[in-house]
């Protein structure tokens, strides 16, 4: 109890505003301007139809984070558990609209917006998996009974998404999930088991897999097998991104891209076509801005001074990491194609709402780092 | 609870510090994949980048004229308009094809044959709905264009023959490539390209055509053409000149009609061919539009053959006019004297055979002028039997027979002129002296080429210099050399000039004496009189009993058993420069038919020379003639 706002419990919303790390957010801005100047690009020297929406949305997605950084920390510990039930009830209904539907329908329509349950879960289970962990001795984390509960909390919306069918969003509901598990502080050795048994489940989950899904995965093992469809995309964007060489095509002169061999570079490519017109120097530089963002995301994890916040802030830090490795990964060819866009960079609203409310409640963690909480929620006196 | 949670939150700094350290490591994978992908692989998708998005496309190149010896066009290229649909841009192909049938008929095949093509393409690649539009159809198209969504006119390049059938065998044609010719130059790859197939157009063809130019033009991944990176055109075909005279050619062809004939005309010094016509033609525009197989079916199956040259290709008996050759080989052996007579009674009998003239009552006593003069078979069966069937060959293979002359033309064929070895050789059997008589009015296995027959007369009158024929005087501006322009180019057959003399003098009166074969033919104007002997070739045996109640006339005849008509002439007689033969099959007399045409076109040749020499400058060959009736028709 050395600092004087350790028991400071009603900052006001002034001071609140001045203590979110604009720096942080600075970083943030950057990533969305070289998205726009992408998209920008991807439309041929246009801000229709991506690069001014883009921005637009952004826009709006900071105000978001913003108001959800100015939250307290702990309405949003006291309504964990509330919001992870209200959206897996959601990911319930779009299975079930979606099985009268027609087919894998993720998301629901709210007239203006199509909210995705399933992009929400990324935030609610890291939410709830925060709060869980929280309420954890040591000596509690270390009965093998007390994972059980949040296994479970795991397993129901990982079902509901796989599905859907969608393999990248499950991936990175267990992934998050997993960082939030190791850095509680659950055994190694308990890592090692699960993924022992993993390995063992892999061939029966197999069997489970959709068609297309199968495909991606075949492909990825072989892309020259099929050059045409499935492993198309993969070889094209290798082709890309090898032409961009070290320095790049330049801006907007990027050709694979622009001449369409490139498939879906507004959404899951734009990585490849960015490679393509800055070459691997671009690559790096844009690796290096995620890598301070995830530094960042790191030290103000560990800053907080109450296990809520900082499973918090590692679980959006890691989701972060998973959008930019999974997606980057996906497009040099090192991992199957799996849907996953590039963090502010891919044309898209949902996954961008999604990072700005997560990186909000990394803003809250950071604002708030000083609220100590107690085990089951309440002030620590 | 304080130590608690910081023992929690030392656990957890620990843990992250792992945690970051592994993503870190994840990271680095993501550039070292980048270092290899864009560094150490760069070159190779570089190329990849490069072969998906450049295409080459060749460009026809244009293909060269054909000009007559005085430069006018006579093959040159049109513009072909034709209707392309493509398929993007219609909002209901059937539609569409429904508004544009009511221009242009669009046959129920034709309409599958377009629907297939655009199934089968994507939306943007042009699919040929009809070429060759006339100017009507065009203007229709484009007046109803808000209606035709879908239907563009594009204009493409094609093959014209000016004058059509007037010189179809020589130009031949052209037509699309067939599967077998597409070897070495991807030019013959290309769709809708077409090559030379026959006459000039065949022999000249890679001349002709010129070299591909090419267009690199970047495309996107649907095959779209983005924009044109780079372009070399091509090198358009050489011109080629020919020795023709076209409207001699044309006057020629016209004359000729709907015979199957045959006329060449050369000039004696320097061999250059200023007209050949062969009929019944074909419009060689038609192959270039492409042959219906109806159409296709009536030519090949036509007894008149249309599609030979018969001019180079067609081997018939010389007849009478191969007599020139027995009486020069006869004087050369000296058999016989140029005065002395022999006595014609209508026969001549060897062994047991007869063998007649054909003045069933006899010439009575000719001398060797008259004998050519009056045709004497009797004279000529006597000389023939004294000089000997080598001798005569001898002489004929000299003059032209028997070999090809190495015209620029495909399909020359050499004739044939026999002797003992050869018969021995072809037919393993000895000669017979009867075979020798026949063979001195020009019969039995001889067989020659109306090409063969005019350079013959040709080396007859130009003094005895072996001339040989040329169809190019030209390629590409420079001047073709068969070893002609000047005479000395020519080797001398070494005859004596009385006896070249004594052969023109005879030659004239065949036609300027009274008595004469081709009187009838006579050109009244002094300056241009023509000499040349008349042919009248058997295609059947005359019986003995035909013989004794009378041969049977012509017109009598069907077509296929009647005479061929021919006649090898010169003109003018003082001072020889062209030589012309002509061979009408199954025309009948060569006196009455043959000779006629001959006078005809001998009397253009020279009253266009005239006109040229009256007014240099101003050139009437520029606009083609339109006297299709010669004058003089008898």
């Amino acid at each position: 109890m050395s600092f004087d706002i350790l028991n400071e419990p009603d900052l006001s919303l002034g001071r609140k505003f001045l203590h979110i790390h604009w720096f942080f957010v600075l970083l943030l801005c950057l990533t969305a301007g070289i998205g726009v100047a992408m998209l920008y690009s991807a439309a041929n020297g246009n801000l229709q139809p991506w690069a001014s929406r883009h921005a637009i949305r952004f826009a709006v997605g900071l105000v978001v984070m913003i108001v959800v950084a100015l939250i307290d920390i702990r309405i949003w510990l006291r309504h964990a558990y509330t919001l992870y039930a209200v959206t897996l009830v959601l990911l319930v209904l779009v299975e079930v609209s979606g099985t009268i539907g027609m087919g894998a329908q993720r998301w629901i329509s709210l007239g203006y917006f199509n909210l995705q349950p399933s992009e929400m879960m990324k935030i609610s289970l890291v939410l709830a998996l925060a709060r869980y962990f929280h309420g954890g001795s040591i000596e509690d984390i270390g009965r093998p009974t007390y994972l059980l509960t949040p296994l479970l909390m795991i397993a129901m919306p990982c079902a509901l998404v796989l599905r859907q069918p969608d393999l990248g969003t499950t991936l990175m509901l267990v992934m998050a999930s997993g960082a939030i598990f190791f850095v509680a502080g659950v055994r190694m050795w308990k890592f090692a088991v699960v993924m022992l048994t993993g390995l063992v489940a892999m061939p029966l989950g197999w069997q489970f897999m959709h068609e297309y899904q199968k495909q991606r995965v075949l492909t990825f093992l072989n892309p020259e097998s099929d050059p045409l469809n499935t492993g198309y995309h993969i070889i094209q964007s290798k082709i890309a991104l090898g032409s961009g060489g070290l320095m790049g095509k330049g801006f907007m002169q990027g050709t694979q891209g622009h001449l369409r061999f490139l498939p879906e570079m507004q959404t899951d490519f734009i990585f490849t076509m960015l490679a393509e017109e800055f070459g691997m120097i671009g690559g790096i530089g844009l690796l290096s801005l995620y890598g301070l963002i995830l530094v960042y995301g790191v030290i103000l994890s560990q800053r907080c001074n109450n296990q809520f916040g900082r499973l918090l802030g590692i679980g959006v830090t890691t989701t972060f990491f998973l959008y930019v490795f999974i997606n980057i990964a996906m497009v040099m060819g090192l991992i199957p194609v799996v849907g996953v866009p590039l963090p502010l960079i891919s044309y898209g609203g949902t996954a961008m709402l999604t990072l700005l409310i997560g990186f909000g409640l990394l803003m809250s963690v950071w604002v708030h780092r000083d609220v100590t909480i107690g085990r089951r929620g309440g002030e620590e006196v | 609870m304080m130590y608690r949670d910081s023992e929690r939150h030392k656990l957890f700094n620990r843990r992250t510090a792992i945690l970051a350290g592994g993503k870190a490591v994840l990271l680095s994978a993501l550039v070292g994949r980048m270092y290899y992908l864009q560094v150490i692989e760069a070159d190779r998708y570089r190329t990849l980048a490069d072969e998906n998005r450049i295409n080459l496309r060749l460009l026809a190149p244009l293909r060269g004229r054909v000009v007559d010896r005085f430069g006018v066009a006579i093959a040159d290229n049109q513009k072909n308009y034709r209707a392309i649909l493509i398929s993007e841009n219609t909002r209901d192909l059937d539609y569409t094809l429904n508004m544009l049938d009511q221009i242009i008929p669009i046959s129920p095949t034709e309409r599958k044959r377009i629907i297939r093509d655009v199934k089968r393409f994507r939306n943007f690649v042009p699919v040929m709905v009809r070429q060759n539009l006339n100017w009507e159809e065009v203007s229709q198209i484009e007046v109803n264009a808000p209606d035709l969504p879908g239907i563009f006119i594009d204009v493409g390049q094609s093959r014209n023959y000016l004058y059509g059938r007037d010189l179809a065998h020589i130009l031949g044609y052209v037509a699309a490539v067939s599967p077998g010719e597409a070897e070495g130059d991807p030019l013959l790859e290309l769709p809708g390209f077409r090559i030379g197939k026959a006459g000039v157009e065949k022999v000249y063809d890679v001349a002709l055509r010129g070299s591909s130019g090419s267009s690199q033009v970047e495309v996107n991944a649907f095959g779209r053409m983005i924009r044109e990176l780079n372009r070399r055109e091509g090198q358009p075909g050489a011109e080629v000149m020919l020795t023709i005279d076209l409207g001699l050619q044309r006057m020629v062809s016209k004359r000729l009609a709907d015979e199957s004939a045959a006329s060449v005309v050369i000039d004696i010094q320097t061999g250059d061919v200023l007209a050949m016509a062969s009929t019944p033609g074909f419009d060689p525009n038609a192959f270039t539009r492409g042959l219906k197989s109806s159409e296709w079916q009536a030519l090949i199956s036509n007894p008149k053959s249309p599609l030979t040259n018969k001019a180079v290709a067609g081997r018939y008996s010389p007849g009478s006019t191969f007599k020139m050759a027995v009486l020069l080989a006869a004087l050369d052996k000296g058999v016989i004297s140029p005065t002395a007579k022999i006595f014609c009674k209508g026969y001549l009998e060897l062994g047991n055979a007869k063998f007649h003239c054909w003045k069933k009552h006899g010439h009575g006593n000719v001398d060797s002028k008259s004998a050519i003069t009056q045709s004497c078979d009797v004279y000529f069966y006597e000389i023939a039997k004294r000089t000997g069937i080598d001798r005569i060959a001898e002489m004929a293979k000299r003059l032209g027979f028997g070999t090809k002359l190495g015209i620029d033309l495909p399909g020359e064929r050499a004739g044939l002129v026999p002797n003992k070895r050869w018969k021995r050789g072809a037919l393993d059997a000895p000669w017979h002296q009867g075979e020798t008589l026949i063979a001195g009015i020009g019969q039995g296995y001889l067989l020659a080429t109306p090409l063969q027959l005019a350079v013959m007369t040709a080396r007859l009158v130009n003094g005895g210099v072996a001339v040989t024929p040329r169809l190019t005087r030209a390629l590409a501006g420079v001047d073709a050399d068969n070893g002609a322009e000047n005479k000395s180019g020519f080797e001398s057959l070494n005859l004596p000039k009385a006896h070249l003399d004594l052969v023109t003098e005879a030659m004239s009166d065949v036609v300027n004496s009274r008595r004469g074969t081709a009187r009838k033919s006579k050109i009244v104007d002094p300056n241009f009189a023509m000499g040349g002997k008349t042919g009248t070739v058997q295609v059947r045996r005359i019986s003995k009993a035909e013989r004794d109640t009378g041969v049977v006339k012509n017109k009598d005849l069907p077509w296929k058993f009647r005479d061929h008509a021919l006649f090898v002439g010169f003109a003018p007689v003082d001072k020889p420069t062209y030589a012309v033969a002509v061979v009408v099959e199954h025309g009948g007399g060569g006196s009455s038919v043959a000779a006629p045409i001959a006078r005809d076109i001998l009397t253009e040749a020279q009253l266009r020379r005239s006109a040229r020499a009256a007014n240099i400058v101003s050139r009437d060959d520029t606009s083609p003639p339109s006297s299709d009736k010669p004058s003089g028709e008898g």
